[in-house]
């Protein structure tokens, strides 16, 4: 970095001049001034850090209006906003029990159905896939992540849900037996907690099957060998070594998954029936915070109707955070226990 | 090498003049924009060359946000009326709870909705909001039930207690007393209602408030309600398209839907006692049942369903432009009374064709004299 300190010629003394330098300077073209490169670095570094800060506290602003335009239900329901079930926009009720628990148990269902199939493909793909056949199957996979959620919502009302209505949900309850869990009785009308979580699920399969993919092709190739060295078969090597090496990084690709599927709205609003009630059956219709905002927002006239909405959008944005926030500890312990491993 | 890197710079150089060109471009129209602004701030400050031509000035512009429903018909008139007269209208379809919301907090000359405002949403405007109806809407039962063709004739407690989940088989003896001689099949009905906060469902559930006083106790009505039973459907197309999809499946969408998409339909029995299959005519003619009724100063906020006359169907309903009373900006105001008024003549004779019903004669004749009273001297 000596080549940065030219001075004007002239100017003596200054900090780190050195001969050469003044030498280079005298010629006359090269007279850049650098010296007040501190001032430089400062302006540099606080424009950066204004930029890094602008970003959480564009968070906390949008937690705080959203918070205090919700206040009026949070004070009017209190604790009941979160367990009540009665939504009723023309007496002024509001409870969005229903609605939480749509959001949480369609994104868990689509978690359930996505994981396994998207680590299978990524698995596959590191692992077993002819460089021929990985690039065009990983980019096809990732394709999904570019369909806009409207074309998922328009598929699943004219494929999916009749598809589930006829086949799948009779045989899942008829012909398997399994109509006496309570998860898969009542009748199939289609648009149901079911049809909700597959379509999040194949929305969200591109997420965790990319991330896995890139986490797994990133271990080394060392790791692979030394367990192929000690006699493991193809599978043990895949899962006692190569798997558990990328355990935390699986895991950021699951959650960016899950983030995914709890903000959803389109796809699910077409799908999901819209009814605020609370079912053990899978078959039944349910609702989801983003469906319910997404619903109601744009006739809702009444002061309170409004503010309740606004409440859900608030507790949908804690949702997230808490379970972002679970993900990160999850991801932190996996990584220490694994670097202590492998240390 | 140098040869390619100049040939490069060259081309570089080349397309950064034909950007510029570009640029130079729209900086030209930029400025024919600015002028055209220029005349809309002309227009602002009541002088003679704003008031000729019949209150019409070239350039002016509104703004207007509100209901969905009528979006197709304003769109037209609107792009007629532009074509006549200049007057640029920019209307944004957000719903009618939106279009309230935006005239309550003044950031549009009007707003549009098919459910007249509450008594609580007048009293948060702090100002006197006019409610001019402009065309008529109608709601109709739609189903599918295997092995009927023919119409299902429903009567308005049959229908209040299907969509309360009282009646759950179509062979219940009430609707085969309505149907003789219709194999109704033994099968469940599943209710699809909206899901989304609708005009739609405002109209359907106040007719069967009116009909029904269990309804009308609860749920009662409003854009959005908490039903009973049933799945909610995004939209009209949401509602057709689970109906077409389910065997015993009825919901209720809007009349143009229902025709522009062959949908079956079924008759509904009026005030009258005649079962009336849902017409543009029939609406009109509930909305002329109506009108012989009302006084002289009525704020029009009046419901048209289950409306006296022969031939007049019953789930019937205004649609409302809403604006206010007292001016905010004098010229806008008359723009937009002079737009109304050939709305409510010319405008009118467009309806049909694009599946909603006019006004009635009586009902444009009250509201041309009601836009005439709020008309200044000057662009009468």
């Amino acid at each position: 970095m000596t080549s940065t300190t030219i001075e004007r010629p002239g100017r003596t003394g200054g900090p780190g001049t050195g001969p050469p330098a003044s030498t280079s300077a005298r010629r006359g073209r090269f007279r850049v001034r650098i010296t007040g490169s501190a001032i430089g670095d400062r302006v540099y570094g606080a424009a950066v850090t204004a930029f890094a800060i602008c970003v959480p506290l564009l968070l906390l602003l949008i937690a705080i209006e959203i918070a205090s335009a919700g206040w009026p239900a949070f004070r009017r329901f209190g604790f009941s906003f979160l367990t009540s079930s009665a939504w009723d926009p023309v007496k002024g009720t509001f409870g969005a029990a229903p609605a939480i628990y749509g959001t949480l148990v369609s994104s868990l269902l689509a978690l359930l159905l996505a994981t396994p199939l998207a680590l299978g493909v990524a698995v596959f793909l590191s692992e077993f896939a002819p460089r021929a056949i990985r690039q065009p199957v990983a980019f096809l996979v990732d394709l999904l992540a570019a369909i806009p959620s409207v074309v998922y919502g328009l598929w699943g009302i004219f494929v999916l849900v009749p598809v589930l209505r006829s086949p799948v949900m009779p045989f899942l309850r008829d012909t398997l037996h399994l109509g006496g869990i309570p998860l898969f009785s009542g009748p199939a009308y289609g648009p149901s907690m079911l049809a909700a979580g597959v379509i999040l699920a194949i929305m969200i399969l591109p997420y965790i099957s990319s991330v896995s993919r890139e986490v797994l092709l990133a271990v080394p190739r060392s790791q692979r060998e030394a367990a192929l060295a000690l006699g493991a078969t193809r599978w043990e090597t895949i899962s006692g070594a190569v798997i558990p090496f990328a355990k935390s990084g699986i895991i950021g690709g699951i959650i960016l998954g899950l983030g995914r599927a709890l903000g959803e709205t389109m796809a699910v609003t077409m799908l999901i029936g819209n009814r605020p009630q609370i079912s053990a059956s899978l078959f039944a219709p349910g609702y989801t915070m983003a469906s319910l905002i997404a619903n109601e927002f744009s006739e809702a006239s009444g002061d309170l109707h409004l503010s309740a909405l606004m409440a859900v959008g608030f507790t949908l944005f804690v949702i997230t955070l808490i379970v972002n926030g679970i993900a990160r500890w999850l991801v932190w312990q996996v990584s220490r226990s694994a670097g202590g491993r492998a240390g | 090498m140098p040869s390619l890197s100049r040939l490069v710079a060259a081309s570089l150089v080349g397309s950064l003049a034909g950007v510029a060109g570009a640029c130079g471009g729209a900086g030209g129209s930029g400025s024919a924009g600015g002028s055209t602004s220029s005349t809309i701030n002309a227009t602002k400050t009541p002088n003679a060359a704003a008031s000729a031509g019949g209150g019409s000035t070239a350039g002016a512009q509104l703004t207007g946000a509100g209901a969905t429903f009528p979006y197709p018909i304003y769109s037209r008139w609107f792009a007629e009326y532009a074509t006549r007269t200049g007057v640029k209208i920019n209307y944004q379809s957000i719903g009618s709870g939106g279009g309230i919301r935006q005239l309550i907090d003044g950031t549009v000359d009007f707003g549009a909705s098919d459910a007249p405002m509450s008594d609580e949403e007048l009293a948060r405007a702090k100002r006197p909001i006019l409610h001019i109806p402009t065309v008529l809407g109608a709601v109709v039962v739609t189903y599918n039930v295997p092995g009927v063709t023919q119409p299902l004739a429903l009567t308005g407690d049959v229908v209040a207690d299907i969509f309360a989940g009282k009646i759950t088989r179509w062979n219940d003896q009430r609707l085969a007393a309505l149907n003789p001689g219709v194999a109704l099949p033994p099968q469940d009905i599943l209710v699809v209602h909206r899901s989304d906060g609708s005009g739609t469902t405002y109209i359907f559930s106040d007719y069967l408030s009116a009909v029904s006083r269990t309804w009308a106790a609860s749920p009662g009505k409003g854009k959005e309600l908490q039903w009973p039973v049933g799945i909610g459907g995004k939209g009209n197309e949401g509602v057709a398209g689970q109906v077409k999809q389910t065997p015993g499946a009825i919901g209720y969408v809007e009349l143009a839907y229902a025709r522009q998409n062959g949908l079956p339909i079924g008759t509904v029995k009026n005030a009258d006692g005649n079962f009336v299959t849902p017409s543009i005519d029939a609406v009109t003619a509930a909305a002329a049942g109506v009108a012989a009724k009302l006084p002289p100063n009525t704020d029009f906020r009046v419901s048209i369903v289950n409306a006296p006359g022969a031939r007049a169907y019953p789930i019937s309903s205004f649609t409302y432009i809403l604006m206010d009373r007292t001016a905010r900006n004098a010229n806008r105001q008359q723009e937009l009374i002079a737009f109304l008024r050939w709305a409510l003549t010319d405008g009118e004779k467009e309806a049909a064709a694009l599946d909603y019903a006019p006004l009635p004669t009586a009902i444009q004749a009250m509201l041309i004299a009601r836009l005439d009273s709020l008309q200044t001297p000057a662009h009468a």
